[in-house]
């Protein structure tokens, strides 16, 4: 799940000067749970623009967002209400920002609705929390599954600092210190002996951005088919 | 070769202080109080390196400094400003600038300092600053590549007998050695028999311990750090003695005294005791002068 923030409503405002006549894209996703980019925001967004004078020239909610391929199929229903627009609003992640980019026809202003968080773990409806920092170089198996990357404040890789007090972070008093944590988890799994190993600084060549995935062929459709068959 | 090193090696019970540069370029009021409070009485003077993240003169060139006068500095390093480039490369210019001890650490978050907007780096930690700089000692870096002169370091770490749970601490401090720390420097104590017990459990990893001594201005100070400073715990009759000190004069007679008392109470338990006296350096000489290091 990829968190997302509205942006103030000034700030959209301030962004959109100069251009009066607007589409708007929401997301049926990520950005609908986190009630950035759902109906019912994009139809509010709309109204709002309207009160202030603006023309929304339609809205879509696609989803997800994020995938270009899709974009471009439902674009096709709503070209004229793009051609009319002078720029497009994205009520989503900057990830969906970027697909519209790519996947609409007509070159114009691309906004961003919304400021985007982070990777969340949903602990319940509208909670979420970071817990993986996707980055490229998992060690999840040596910290009884709690990642010190995202969950220490310093992401510290061999263990905790001096800063830890009543298990909570010198940073903040309410939050949890990651490394205790993964000292607690790993004492009730009886693996502490995993905090012992020294860990190697992380390898950041693995976070050169930016970062891509492109499947095989038979990564993507299974085994390759051979003459004999 | 580096005093420090050889007088624990010796098996001295050795005293080390430490100073906090300006943030600003008044740097040397800083050198002359070093001068006429701590040079000749102590083994080395340690520079803290944008200390509680604080945006403030350089340990590097603190250190320089200090050799230029005649005295042994403990350069300071963090992991929160530097990157593993940057790390290797002002290890590499300590040593060519005639420093030789080093004491590496993970640092303050940024958000505790005064520039809450940083961007804290962490590239590597603490454990991992150490191998890099055992590694320089070896005549090579971190990617392996040779080095064209190899700097001698003596290399130290810090460890939080205080903290509880205390065992991530002593897991973490079987790392560092592992990783090169040669002597230890330990977040500050007060209470003689709880840090007799923590001794009992490192003492086997045959590394020199030094407990680390913060001079009590006042009770507030010592409810204050109670409160607010991870791993630090004043006995409450310590806050008791310091309460009943009305007067400045006291007040200092009284730090002073318990400072004392704590080195000479943690003595035969360690290989040595750093003084941290925040702003009380020319104190530390009454502190020496009480403790009985025979």
């Amino acid at each position: 799940m990829i968190t997302s923030t509205s942006k103030s409503f000034e700030t959209v405002l301030e962004n959109l000067k100069g251009e009066n006549k607007l589409f708007l894209v929401g997301c049926g996703d990520c950005a609908t749970i986190c009630k950035t980019g759902d109906e019912d925001t994009v139809k509010a967004m709309k109204a709002k623009l309207e009160e202030n004078g603006k023309t929304v020239t339609g809205w879509i909610v696609v989803t997800p967002a994020c995938n270009v391929g899709k974009l471009r199929k439902e674009f096709k229903a709503v070209k004229q209400q793009i051609d009319d627009s002078d720029s497009i609003l994205v009520m989503s992640c900057g990830l969906c920002v970027a697909a519209v980019i790519d996947a609409v026809e007509q070159v114009k202003p691309v906004h961003p609705g919304t400021d985007t968080g982070f990777g969340g773990e949903t602990i319940r409806f509208g909670q979420f929390t970071e817990r993986c920092s996707m980055c490229g170089e998992c060690i999840l198996e040596d910290t009884g599954g709690i990642c010190p990357v995202t969950m220490c404040s310093k992401g510290l890789l061999n263990g905790p600092c001096g800063g830890y007090k009543n298990g909570k972070c010198e940073v903040d008093p309410e939050l949890d210190c990651g490394w205790m944590m993964i000292y607690e988890r790993l004492g009730k799994l009886n693996k502490l002996d995993k905090m012992e190993p020294l860990r190697k600084p992380k390898n950041f060549a693995k976070w050169k951005r930016p970062r891509k995935l492109v499947l095989t062929d038979e990564q993507k459709f299974g085994k390759k088919k051979t003459t004999n068959e | 070769m580096s005093q420090l090193k050889e007088s624990l090696t010796k098996g001295k019970f050795v005293i080390t202080s430490e100073i906090g540069p300006p943030k600003g370029t008044n740097i040397m009021p800083h050198i002359e109080e070093a001068e006429h409070f701590l040079k000749g009485k102590v083994a080395a003077i340690n520079v803290t390196d944008i200390q509680s993240a604080v945006m403030r003169f350089g340990s590097l060139a603190t250190c320089r400094l200090l050799v230029e006068h005649g005295m042994e500095p403990v350069l300071q390093m963090v992991c929160r400003d530097r990157n593993r480039l940057a790390l290797q490369s002002d290890l590499l210019s300590a040593a060519g600038l005639g420093i030789e001890n080093v004491l590496c650490l993970t640092g303050d978050h940024q958000v505790m300092g005064d520039h809450k907007d940083a961007k804290g780096v962490y590239d590597l930690d603490s454990v991992q600053l150490l191998a890099a700089a055992k590694g320089l000692t070896e005549g090579h870096d971190m990617s392996g590549n040779k080095l064209d002169g190899t700097p001698n370091l003596f290399l130290g770490a810090v460890v939080t007998p205080e903290s509880e749970p205390v065992e991530p601490q002593i897991i973490k401090m079987k790392k560092k050695i592992l990783a090169g720390a040669q002597f230890f420097q330990t977040q500050a104590v007060y209470d003689i028999d709880r840090f007799a017990s923590f001794m009992d459990k490192v003492r086997g990893f045959g590394v020199p311990v030094m407990a680390g001594i913060v001079v009590l201005k006042s009770a507030g100070m010592a409810k204050f750090m109670n409160a607010n400073v991870a791993g630090v715990k004043v006995p409450e009759n310590l806050i008791e003695e310091m309460k009943k000190m009305k007067t400045e004069e006291d007040k200092i007679k009284k730090g002073v005294e318990l400072a004392a008392k704590v080195i000479n109470g943690v003595k035969k338990y360690c290989q040595g005791a750093h003084i941290m006296p925040l702003g009380w350096d020319k104190h530390v000489p009454s502190i020496i002068a009480q403790c009985d290091l025979s």
